[in-house]
């Protein structure tokens, strides 16, 4: 009875994973028949270098905001201001480490704080004043890159803070920074999410809000603290994103990513519809969209087309993913032999 | 048919309509007949055909087999549009306009006259004034319908209706959210279209303005023509056990048990007129732990509405509330869990389960949720509690595992009632929880509360079916119209006087 049960969750998640998956090792296939060097891995003091690692290192951003973006979705709602609470934080950041005499860790603090203040705002607004998430994140998406512009006075801030700068571009183990950060921030909202509550009253407020607040649960606190949580995974890929490039661009710091890390946990398993969220393949999902735009750099595709090739990978995921297109091809292909 | 009246009265003939859907047979050989300047009540309780009825007559659905004739000339529509374009017009229930555009344009939404594919403006306002004079309407037409009260939105409504030269006019329980004044004003109009001779279907749950406005009344149960009536020659006793389908002869005296023991202890539950306007009118209630109080009445009644205040999803604007002897104000459903309360709604669906989630995280919800967000029940745990309700509600499920949209009502049903005692609740409030379920597991809930009144809960018990009622019930309180008008005891609960009661009798002999 108890392997059965842990056999049917297992097959669960397995069945959501298979298709990002899938397309991953596909995209990885390809590239290791026709793009010379792409699997190429090498040491460089004590650091791994080469393309799998670049797509691991440029996927941390998507990966981090798709970890709260999950969450946000599965309650039903998406936050649209990731992109924009990114440049907040990094532009927190810039501001406060070429300030004299504040301590580095205040610095990571306060630009934290900022993108958890964001996040609160967020959260105010469709769980306490029940305004659609569309609308409600969208505010703070136009608005948020100005507020990146006052904390600057609409300068590129750059620094040279080597703890600042270590933050996206350096290694631990062997492994690039922002992946570690990935790791652990994938760890500690698992943690969250299987090991306290937070899962269950979140996938049950994403999957029927009545139901979930005759049963007791506070639907509002739930959404709440999602975008919040949302707004902190947005702070830490926004520090990356600056220290990245070693200075804050109000201007294009996570530019789009929002877009990123939405179709990261579609193609991941979680419905836009809210209810079930699965983390890992939200990742795999973030994993794809940079390896896909790691392949068309390393083909040389030119950035103005890119896209397109994008798209298509990305449709295909998700219409192998709909029951009802599968169930239609499958009968299309039962039909042919007859 | 030897009474009925001379065929040139005769606007409508329904003869032997069917109409089945997998599983049920929702319309069995009815037949309905509407003559001019009448008004015509369509009576029946939950799932016995009147809307399933006027959907093969306004062409949503297509009838199985039948025979209908309109003025002489037999029809078929296959379409609401083209059942609108032959004169039959519908306003439902919930007023189905278009809130944010203009009086104007909801009159002549879908039908704007225009001009080389251009819409003439000046013409839909015109058209809009003429149709809202025959409704006695004088109002801006230019004005957002949402401006309007509900009660005018209703008026619009009917002169959209009107507007498409109506000769049949259905109104599908258009009063239920008016109150007394506009419920007179609707009539009002409705008296004057039947001066002009038109038909008119009234679909109503209440009783006292079916008997004011309707001539004649067809009361169908079960998908089954019960019979057609003159109102002013029918009882409404009679009304209420043809729409019931007990005769109250028939009524079983099953010695009731006992009050519940503790009779020096104040009731677990006391409320003192407790009302909400639109809802329910100030009211008294009081349970005893161990005793179930039933709430009787007909559908409309107010009986899902009273739950609601009780668990705090609706707040009450007047009364107070106190659990055991202390005052408490109920606003939130949180707040009532918190006093040991559980609520299984009407719309287990809807309210009641969390549809895409397993067994086990559907009947732990209730109990995590008082627990907090950090107190997790460790899986362990969690599977011990659903295999120990799984077991003990005979819950038909492959295993706790299983996604609860995946079961049967019945199995759902338990599977809620297993989350709220899995509380270990102290009031239980029921709202139809045998709704939909066959009758096996009917029988299983209905013993599972009397086992679980004996074991000290205090239980309200919700239900449309009266022989449950009195079956599960130790006092019955009875609605009417959105007011309880009655409490009943001991050897007076039974059919016979709940019936009465609801029919407005007084209780007794």
């Amino acid at each position: 009875m108890a392997t059965d049960r842990s056999q049917r969750i297992r097959r669960e998640w397995l069945a959501k994973l298979v298709w990002p998956v899938a397309a991953l090792a596909l995209l990885l296939a390809f590239n290791l028949l026709f793009t010379p060097g792409f699997f190429h891995l090498e040491v460089r003091e004590g650091h791994l270098y080469g393309q799998l690692i670049t797509i691991l290192n440029h996927g941390a951003k998507v990966m981090l905001l798709a970890l709260g973006m999950t969450l946000v979705i599965a309650t039903g709602g998406v936050d649209l201001s990731v992109g924009a609470v990114m440049a907040i934080a990094g532009a927190v950041a810039a501001q406060l480490i070429n300030a004299p005499g504040v301590p580095f860790p205040a610095v990571i603090l306060a630009a934290l704080a900022a993108a958890v203040v964001a996040g609160a705002w967020n959260g105010m607004l469709v769980g306490g004043f029940r305004i659609q998430p569309i609308v409600a994140t969208l505010i703070l998406m136009v608005a948020g890159r100005g507020i990146a512009q006052l904390i600057t006075d609409g300068q590129i801030i750059t620094f040279t803070d080597a703890r600042l700068v270590y933050v996206g571009n350096g290694h631990l183990l062997g492994l690039p920074f922002p992946v570690t950060i990935v790791l652990a921030m994938l760890a500690v909202t698992a943690l969250l999410a299987r090991k306290t509550a937070v899962g269950l009253f979140v996938e049950a407020v994403g999957d029927n809000e009545t139901a979930s607040r005759y049963a007791g649960v506070s639907a509002r606190t739930v959404k709440f603290m999602t975008y919040v949580f949302s707004g902190l995974c947005a702070g830490m890929a926004g520090l990356v994103a600056a220290s990245n490039i070693k200075c804050a661009d109000s201007n294009h710091a996570g530019l789009f990513l929002e877009l990123d890390a939405i179709l990261a946990v579609v193609v991941g398993g979680t419905a836009l519809t809210g209810g079930r969220f699965y983390l890992v393949g939200s990742l795999v999902g973030a994993l794809l969209i940079q390896a896909l735009t790691t392949t068309m750099y390393a083909r040389n595709v030119s950035a103005d087309v890119a896209p397109v090739p994008k798209a298509i990978v990305i449709v295909a995921v998700c219409l192998l993913q709909s029951e009802t297109f599968r169930r239609k091809i499958a009968g299309l292909v039962r039909r042919r032999p007859a | 048919m030897g009474q009925e009246a001379p065929t040139e009265r005769v606007l409508l003939e329904m003869r032997g309509i069917s109409k089945g859907f997998p599983g049920v047979q929702a319309l069995d050989a009815v037949d309905f007949t509407v003559r001019r300047g009448e008004v015509h009540a369509l009576m029946g309780e939950n799932g016995a055909g009147k809307s399933t009825l006027i959907k093969v007559l306004t062409g949503v659905y297509r009838r199985d087999a039948g025979r209908v004739v309109l003025d002489g000339r037999p029809i078929d529509p296959r379409s609401p549009k083209v059942a609108e374009a032959l004169g039959l017009s519908t306003v439902y229930q919930e007023v189905n306009l278009i809130p944010h555009l203009s009086v104007a344009e909801n009159i002549c939404l879908g039908r704007q006259p225009t001009r080389f594919g251009l819409i003439r403006w000046r013409a839909i306002a015109r058209r809009a004034v003429e149709a809202l004079a025959r409704v006695d309407l004088a109002i801006d037409v230019a004005q957002p319908l949402s401006s309007c009260s509900i009660a005018i939105q209703q008026m619009v409504a009917i002169a959209r209706a009107l507007d498409v030269s109506a000769r049949l006019l259905i109104l599908d329980e258009p009063t239920s959210s008016l109150d007394a004044t506009e419920v007179e004003e609707l009539f009002s109009v409705v008296r004057k279209l039947r001066g002009q001779g038109m038909g008119i279907v009234f679909i109503t749950h209440f009783l006292d303005q079916m008997y004011e406005i309707a001539d004649r009344v067809t009361v169908l149960r079960d998908g089954r023509l019960v019979g057609e009536y003159e109102t002013a020659g029918l009882p409404r006793v009679r009304l209420v056990s043809l729409m019931i389908g007990k005769e109250y002869v028939e009524a079983e005296a099953a010695p009731k048990a006992p009050p519940p023991k503790a009779a020096g202890k104040p009731p677990f539950l006391e409320v003192r007129g407790i009302g909400r306007k639109g809802a329910i009118a100030p009211m008294d209630l009081a349970i005893a732990e161990g005793e179930v109080l039933g709430l009787a009445g007909l559908l409309g009644s107010g009986r899902t509405e009273v739950a609601r205040l009780l668990f705090g999803i609706d707040r009450a604007e007047t009364g107070e509330v106190r659990v055991g002897g202390r005052p408490v104000v109920l606003h939130s459903p949180r707040r009532a869990i918190r006093e040991g309360f559980a609520f299984t709604p009407e719309n287990r669906k809807v309210e009641g389960i969390i549809p895409n989630l397993s067994a086990r995280e559907n009947i732990v919800l209730a109990l995590q949720a008082n627990r907090g967000a950090w107190r997790a029940l460790p899986r362990r745990r969690q599977l011990e509690i659903a295999d120990r309700f799984i077991r003990a509600l005979n819950i038909k499920t492959p295993g706790p595992e299983q996604t609860v949209g995946n079961l049967s009502g019945g199995n759902q049903q338990k599977v809620l009632l297993a989350r709220w005692l899995a509380t270990e609740p102290r009031l239980l409030i029921l709202d139809e929880p045998t709704r939909g379920i066959d009758v096996g597991a009917k029988a299983e809930v209905e013993k599972l509360i009397q086992a679980l009144r004996a074991e000290g809960l205090a239980i309200l018990f919700i239900s449309s079916e009266l022989e449950e009622v009195v079956r599960t019930s130790q006092r019955v309180i009875v609605l009417r119209d959105r007011a309880k008008v009655g409490e009943l005891a001991g050897r007076e609960v039974d059919e016979r006087t709940i019936m009465r009661t609801i029919a407005g009798h007084e209780h007794g002999d």
